[in-house]
């Protein structure tokens, strides 16, 4: 029972989140909007005994993304309004609103239209054989960090040079070309 | 009334639609990338979900790579929205139209 | 040895290069030995090859040297190769021979042109185009030949181009060639889709085979295109304009290697030839044979030396024809031999002349040259007698074998042959008299010249009148001048007496003692001599008015002295001796010796000029020509079998399909005596003409002979007004529709494509979209045959 009560509201605070989003006009506002849905998923991710990726989601995600976002925006002075009254391209809303119910129908309708499972607990949907990697009783972390740095020890080291890959282009890109200086806010001006 | 792995999906499902909307109609690149945000979160939920439903741990190793990559893929698109948004602060992406033709 | 045929075209390629390289560098003369040396290189690898090909047995002598593959394309493989047979080496030994002579003629004849080593150059790549047209080894080489030899035909005669004539012959040469080479080429393509190769070596293996249909297209189509290259009716008119090249061309290009190619070609293809319908060789011989006819008749009316000798070619390649038509191959050869030493003789003696008259051409205006051309009189005299078929010189034996193998398949071609003959006869004999014979009518005044003194004497005549004119009005003037001044003496006169009365008077009245008397006295003596004075002054005035009245008339007889002296020339000039445009040896030379100061500056410049022989690089090729045409007749004579070298030396070109001769011994030796008799009546004839002057020259030069030169013309008119027409409409329709449906299909790719990229809008969130929804659609494919 308590499941579903944490379930229900983690998940209206995962959707309000997600429409606050895609419906608030200043893009700071939008932001914090994020950090509530990501809040929530990592509610959702406890709930499911994932408890380093919950961990790693607030910290990563809602600690580490949504604060670079932030940065960006108040760097470049875009936390300037943005009019979603309007749409310039013909048919772009209507179309947009069919291509996402589309894919929810097709979602949807792929997980209940699908047949039972086997014995062996595999999905009818795609009927792959069961758990390559079965969780067993200890804790999650240990699992977790088990399971990455032995089995999955090639992709974790190429992970971990996509991130300096990632970092280094950053800096090329952002680098000033020229002298031009990064275009400095003025602060009065955001305000409204 | 238990919580079942269909609920998660169902929740993942309606929160990528939401985000797939979102990308197509806000103007602004970085509520464009808020949007991808949410739909990488709607997979990662479904991930876990279908981790704790099979009782594999693969699922939970994935969303940790997904994780980190989202983040990676973060810091390399900020900055391209940077050096672009540096020479016209007020553009929305409509006015990227280099491309047209 | 026979390795070295491909030297024989090599060497003047090679020649051709390095004139193009240092030619003008090189300058004159050394441009043109090295031209000469390539050719002579080409020579000796010729007799070389030749000595080769001795040495082998009579069935081996076919020799293909592949050089490499030209088009390697799957089912159709050409190779570059040299065939080395007896025929091919037979053409280029008359070919490098004689085209040495001719390189190292026009070393002398085109010395002091700024262009010289153009002209070896473009010699040199005739030469090599030609030997390559004689001993490729497929049609495609031997078409790559022809082309060549019609474009160096083309080069070579417009080149002295700066004249608008010279380029049009030059046009008209490439235009009329060009019909022909269609020919060539659908024939080419004939024998391709019915062989499946071009070859020689398989066309002669598989020509037996051929449809007879077939076979008839295929020879139709070699014999039009030989008709263009060969000048046959219909297409010969560009041989007389192609005489505006200079004289070493003439020589070499129209009389004995480029203009022999049609008949090579027919002959390499007589295989062919044998298996086609039967009419396809009786045209072949009727068009030759009236070719012949119609040209002789021509040439008896032209009065320039060249086309006289462009006709007589055009009518001798006729007589090959005619053998080719009749299966006699090998007495076609034997002629085209013969034809081309005595026909480069007389034309390299003609340009000897003209050079020798100082670029004369008109045979009206020569005479008389034999003393003072000797060497180019004897060879031209000795061409002569080769030509009109005099025994032994070369051209009687080989004229006589066409005639009898003629007469042999149908005695009708042999009577137009045989006509053909007599006018040919008549016709050079007409040349040599007019040419060197007779009075060197060189130093007679032209009739413009004849004409410009009258209009200069005229001239002068109405300037006199003018003159006169003016001296009248002006004497009259003086004479009204002088008549003003009498009325004024009188007066005087009357004015001196009156004041001598009133002196007089007034000494009278007035007494010695008053006081004026003196005055008075004075006055008297005064007024007295002033009277005589007056009087003197009007004698003076009557004397001046008789003078002026003198001199009035005076000058009105001068100006009626001058209109009779006007009146007088134009009477002169109407009885002015004409030239005439008919002459013979005999003919006077117009009576100028009335007006002789008048004539104008071209005139006397002739009259100092002296017709001499020409240097020994001209002169020694004629000597060389000579002698071959003497000989040559030795080649393939009738006697015995055995001196029948040439006849021997072809067969195994000619794959037996030589027609074989029914005629009885007795039959060839009436026939021979008719020939030498009909030729001999014809020179008697001629020189009846015009040494003695027995017949006036105007009844025998009718210029309705001239069918010819009318065909031409007609051709020219047709070409000029409807023919344009058409030709424009047909080009309008390649530009148009043609080209408009090569060029509209990339229009339309275009215009397609414009149209599509209106979906490349730019925005990215439109890219977005589409991505979406395409992802939609690729899980319900996806789905389907997983779900259902």
């Amino acid at each position: 029972m308590v499941d579903v009560i944490v379930f229900v509201v983690a998940a209206v605070i995962v959707l309000g989140g997600g429409l606050g989003v895609i419906s608030l006009r200043n893009p700071v506002h939008a932001a914090l909007s994020l950090i509530a849905s990501f809040f929530g998923v990592a509610v959702l991710f406890i709930l499911q005994e994932a408890h380093l990726l919950a961990l790693v989601q607030v910290v990563v995600y809602a600690g580490a993304v949504v604060v670079l976002f932030l940065f960006v925006i108040m760097l470049l002075g875009v936390d300037q309004s943005e009019d979603v009254s309007t749409e310039p391209i013909v048919g772009q809303r209507p179309l947009a609103a069919a291509g996402a119910g589309l894919i929810l129908l097709l979602v949807l309708g792929g997980l209940f239209l699908s047949g039972p499972g086997g014995d062996d607990g595999s999905v009818a949907l795609t009927g792959q054989p069961a758990a390559v990697t079965p969780i067993d009783d200890s804790q999650n972390i240990e699992q977790l960090g088990r399971d990455l740095f032995t089995s999955n020890i090639l992709a974790f080291e190429a992970t971990a040079l996509l991130l300096t890959i990632a970092t280094v282009g950053a800096v090329v890109l952002v680098r000033n070309q020229g002298g031009e200086d990064l275009v400095v806010d003025d602060p009065g001006s955001s305000v409204r | 009334m238990e919580v079942t792995a269909t609920w998660y999906l169902v929740l993942s499902a309606v929160l990528f639609s939401l985000g797939t909307f979102g990308l197509l109609t806000r103007r602004n690149p970085l509520v464009m990338f808020m949007c991808v945000e949410l739909m990488l979160n709607a997979v990662n939920l479904s991930f876990v979900a279908f981790s704790n439903a099979l009782g594999d741990l693969a699922g939970q190793t994935a969303v940790f790579f997904v994780l980190v990559v989202a983040a990676a893929e973060v810091v390399v698109g900020l900055s391209i929205v940077v050096a672009l948004l540096r020479r016209r602060p007020d553009a929305t992406v409509d006015e990227f139209v280099e491309m047209r033709g | 040895m026979l390795e070295a045929a491909w030297l024989i075209p090599a060497f003047p390629l090679f020649g051709f290069l390095l004139i193009l390289l240092v030619g003008r560098r090189l300058g004159e003369p050394l441009a043109g030995w090295l031209g000469t040396a390539m050719m002579g290189g080409s020579f000796l690898a010729t007799v070389t090859v030749f000595a080769g090909l001795l040495a082998e047995e009579e069935p081996e002598r076919f020799f293909i040297q592949k050089i490499f593959t030209w088009v390697p394309a799957g089912s159709f493989s050409v190779d570059v190769g040299f065939l080395v047979d007896p025929l091919s080496i037979a053409m280029c030994l008359f070919i490098t021979g004689v085209g040495t002579l001719i390189h190292l003629y026009s070393v002398g004849y085109m010395h002091g042109d700024p262009n010289f080593s153009k002209f070896f150059l473009y010699l040199n790549l005739f030469a090599a185009s030609m030997l390559v047209l004689v001993l490729g080894d497929n049609l495609l080489l031997t078409f790559l030949g022809w082309e060549g030899v019609g474009l160096c035909s083309y080069l070579l005669i417009s080149f002295w181009f700066t004249s608008e004539a010279n380029a049009s012959a030059g046009k008209k040469a490439f235009v009329t060639n060009r019909i022909g080479d269609f020919g060539f080429m659908l024939g080419m393509f004939l024998v391709f889709k019915a062989i499946g190769s071009i070859n020689y070596a398989d066309i002669i293996v598989e020509a037996p085979g051929l449809a007879i249909g077939t076979a008839t297209g295929i020879t139709l189509l070699m014999f039009l295109a030989a008709t263009g290259k060969s000048a046959q009716i219909p297409l010969f008119v560009w041989l007389p304009d192609a005489m505006a090249g200079p004289t070493p061309v003439s020589a070499l290009i129209h009389a004995a290697t480029m203009v022999t190619s049609g008949v090579y070609l027919l002959t390499r293809l007589n295989p062919v030839l044998a298996v086609s319908e039967p009419w396809t060789l009786d045209m072949i011989a009727w068009v030759g044979a009236i070719t012949g006819l119609v040209a002789a008749l021509a040439a008896v009316v032209q009065n320039d030396i060249k086309k006289v000798l462009a006709y007589s070619t055009i009518s001798q390649l006729g007589y090959l024809f005619m053998a080719v038509g009749v299966g006699a191959y090998v007495p076609a050869i034997f002629h085209m031999i013969t034809h081309a030493f005595f026909k480069a003789l007389l034309f390299l003696g003609s340009g000897s002349v003209i050079h020798g008259v100082h670029d004369e051409q008109d045979m009206r205006r020569m005479g008389g040259l034999y003393k003072l051309m000797p060497i180019t009189a004897g060879t031209f005299i000795i061409g002569w007698l080769a030509i009109a078929g005099v025994p032994p010189f070369a051209g009687f034996w080989s004229k006589d074998e066409i005639l009898l193998y003629a007469f042999d398949v149908n005695p009708a071609l042999w009577f137009v042959g045989l006509v053909t003959a007599l006018l040919t006869a008549f016709y050079m004999t007409r040349q040599v008299i007019l040419t060197f014979f007779g009075r060197t009518r060189f130093f007679d005044a032209h009739a413009d010249e004849i004409e410009a003194a009258f209009t200069g004497r005229l001239e002068a005549a109405s300037a006199g009148i003018q003159a006169a004119r003016e001296d009248v009005v002006k004497a009259q003037e003086a004479l009204d001048k002088a008549k003003t001044d009498l009325p004024k003496r009188k007066e005087a006169i009357e004015k001196a007496g009156a004041s001598l009365a009133e002196a007089s008077a007034a000494v009278e009245a007035s007494s010695p003692e008053a006081d004026g008397h003196d005055k008075l006295v004075k006055a008297l003596d005064k007024a007295t001599k002033a009277v005589p004075k007056a009087e003197d002054a009007m004698a003076k005035a009557r004397t001046k008015v008789v003078d002026a009245e003198l001199a009035v008339a005076a000058a009105e007889q001068a100006q009626v002295d001058a209109a009779a002296l006007r009146r007088e020339i134009d009477a002169a000039r109407s009885n002015a001796p004409a030239v005439p445009q008919h002459v013979t040896a005999l003919t006077p030379a117009p009576d100028i010796s009335e007006f002789e100061d008048a004539m104008p500056d071209s005139y006397r410049a002739r009259q100092e000029y002296h017709p001499h022989e020409s240097p020994w690089t001209m002169t020694l090729p004629l000597v060389a020509l000579s002698g071959f045409a003497i000989v040559a007749g030795g080649l393939n004579l009738p006697f015995t079998k055995d001196l029948h070298f040439l006849e021997h030396w072809l067969e195994p070109s000619l794959f037996a399909n030589e027609h074989h001769l029914t005629a009885s011994a007795a039959t060839k030796w009436i026939l021979a005596a008719i020939a030498i008799a009909v030729g001999l009546v014809a020179i008697v004839a001629a020189f009846a003409v015009y040494l003695r002057g027995s017949r006036r020259p105007e009844s025998i030069e009718n210029p309705n002979l001239g069918l010819a030169v009318a065909y031409d013309r007609a051709i020219a008119t047709f070409a000029g007004g409807p023919g344009t027409e058409a030709f424009e409409s047909a080009a309008w329709f390649d530009e148009n529709v043609i080209d408009g449906a090569v060029d509209g299909v990339p229009s339309l790719i275009s215009g397609t494509a414009g149209q599509a990229r209106g979906l490349q809008s730019g925005f990215v969130r439109f890219y977005g979209l589409v991505v979406v929804l395409g992802t939609g659609v690729l899980v319900v494919v996806l789905l389907r045959s997983l779900v259902l």
